[in-house]
């Protein structure tokens, strides 16, 4: 009985597994079966040119690059209220604060909200403001999406650091703020993980950029002018009638994923590079 | 209650008596270093250090033993107000460092932690390379020359035996040292900041007895220049470098003298129990 028991539970795992190897490799095979062909020069460095979505010639470089505006736009933004947030609920609030607790149950449910909610949320705000559909817009709402995320991982890793390194910070009489300084660089790894998690979500998100971003064939000059983004390039594409276009928005597709694999390899990069440096 | 902590007291009270009183160790008290009148401690609702009185000799090694959780390090943490980083610690009493009171109103914290230089339990070197691990200290509390800088680095990581080994790797990460040469590091960067003293938290219990070795020779060293105190839970080490021991037990300080009266003539039960291990 005992062994028929290890045997079928043996079989589930390895179906899990398998399931999702295979969920995988169809994900990435069909991407690529449709998108390599149709993934030419011209798609990274044209813009849409006229009946673009007809079939005709041009590419989704306005996509990629109003794509990148928007992440590094609201990575910055989200980067510098998330630190501060987390060196202060962690080394600044007391263990037991009710305040950090609060904060931490805020986060949880900001996590939870989904992408369109901030999407009504800032076209909500928008309008009220009197702002239409611009790059400022989609970073400030691509921001509040993928800033909860940041700071629950980032504050995850700093929780998990040991007290040994803050307490030998101000026994040799460093401020807070000289220690926090340091313990940085050590959370240096962790913090790029969670910039990690924040560029995966906040890319590759079309809801939140929908109705904040817009859409638009050109490159925005300026923080006022509405911007493309991959995600609804690809969903633009991939309601198009003819094949062609739709096979385009798989090699957008690839391109989005090339993006975000390039981002992360330099942000492991840098990240590497400025800890081996003096403060 | 009874305090002898008066500056006219110049002779040595040995008379290691009842819990409750005061308890000086042999100095003259023109040179005391460290005097603790009335301590006491509460972290929450328990009281983890009782009515402490105690006066700690200058330029020499005081080793404080007793059994885990009697009070030894939460002890240590009140001489450099590390207790401060934590809200739910209440502090009573007053703590003399050179005769001036470290929780007074007017005492900058950063000053009194300068004074002291801590090493714990477990190495902890600073995410940077060897030589900024000493330097930090100097830079945080204003030396700018580079010069300067260098001599201090230097200086210290030979005093602790370490520039030798590490020569010519002094500005890769401190990370790689073992974990002997770590602890020696953190003696080095401790000292760099220019204390007065030096705390031990048991500062060896993680090391090989070699780096052991090196590091009780290093604090003999030191006690020339140095006021030392070490919490510790060898009693075999407290024998070898001790001039004089406090034994805790449950908060209190059940007895304090000498090493050699301490070991070879202890007055009270609970010292004999404890040295003969019926606890531990």
């Amino acid at each position: 009985m005992k062994h028929l028991e290890e045997k079928i539970f043996k079989v589930i795992m390895i179906c899990a597994a398998m399931i999702i190897l295979g969920v995988l490799m169809y994900i990435i095979g069909t991407v690529f079966y449709r998108g390599l062909p149709a993934l030419t020069l011209d798609m990274v460095t044209k813009l849409p040119g006229g009946g673009f979505y007809l079939g005709k010639e041009g590419g989704v470089l306005n996509a990629i690059v109003g794509s990148l505006y928007i992440i590094l736009g609201s990575l910055t933004i989200s980067i510098l209220i998330s630190v501060p947030l987390v060196m202060y609920i962690n080394f600044y609030l007391p263990a037991k604060s009710i305040f950090s607790s609060m904060i931490r149950f805020s986060l949880d449910i900001l996590f939870g909200i989904p992408s369109i909610v901030y999407g009504a949320f800032g076209f909500a705000l928008m309008i009220y403001l009197g702002i239409r559909a611009s790059l400022i817009g989609g970073i400030l709402t691509v921001a509040m999406l993928i800033m909860p995320i940041m700071m629950r991982s980032f504050d995850e890793i700093t929780r998990l650091l040991s007290r040994d390194l803050p307490d030998a910070l101000l026994s040799l009489g460093a401020t807070k703020y000289e220690m926090v300084k340091v313990i940085l660089r050590q959370l240096m790894p962790g913090l790029v993980t969670a910039i990690l998690l924040a560029i995966g979500r906040g890319i590759g998100d079309a809801a939140t950029v929908l109705f904040t971003a817009g859409y638009t064939d050109n490159i925005p000059t300026s923080l006022n002018q509405p911007a493309a983004t991959l995600p609804l390039s690809i969903f633009f594409q991939l309601g198009s009638p003819v094949e062609e276009v739709q096979n385009r928005a798989y090699a957008s597709a690839i391109i989005l994923t090339v993006i975000i694999l390039i981002l992360s390899f330099s942000a492991r990069y840098f990240s590497s590079k400025f800890s081996k440096n003096k403060i | 209650m009874i305090s002898t902590n008066q500056h006219t007291v110049s002779s040595y009270t040995n008379s290691f008596i009842g819990m409750d009183e005061a308890i000086t160790l042999k100095k003259l008290i023109a040179n005391q270093s460290i005097r603790i009148e009335n301590l006491d401690v509460f972290i929450e609702d328990q009281h983890i250090l009782k009515d402490v009185n105690l006066t700690i000799p200058e330029k020499s090694i005081t080793c404080i033993i007793g059994p885990s959780g009697c009070g030894k390090s939460t002890f240590l943490k009140t001489l450099n107000r590390m207790h401060d980083e934590s809200p739910e610690v209440k502090i009573s009493g007053k703590v003399f460092v050179d005769d001036e009171n470290i929780y007074g109103p007017h005492v900058n914290v950063i000053d009194t932690r300068k004074k002291m230089g801590l090493l714990a339990q477990r190495p902890c070197p600073l995410p940077m390379s060897i030589f900024d691990n000493v330097a930090y200290g100097p830079r945080i509390h204003g030396i700018k020359r580079r010069k300067a800088i260098n001599q201090t680095v230097i200086q210290y990581l030979q005093y602790v035996g370490l520039w030798d080994e590490v020569r010519d790797r002094v500005r890769k990460s401190a990370t790689r040292l073992s974990i002997g040469q770590q602890q020696r590091l953190c003696l080095a960067r401790g000292l760099a900041i220019e204390p007065e003293y030096i705390l031990g938290d048991e500062a060896t219990s993680a090391l090989d007895p070699l780096s052991t070795k090196k590091i009780e020779e290093l604090f003999v060293k030191l006690k020339e220049k140095y006021t030392i105190i070490l919490v510790t839970h060898t009693l075999r080490q407290a024998k070898r470098i001790a001039d004089h021991i406090i034994f805790m037990y449950l908060g209190k300080i059940i007895e304090a003298g000498p090493t050699e009266e301490f070991f070879n003539n202890p007055k009270k039960q609970l010292t004999r129990d404890y040295l003969s291990g019926s606890f531990s």
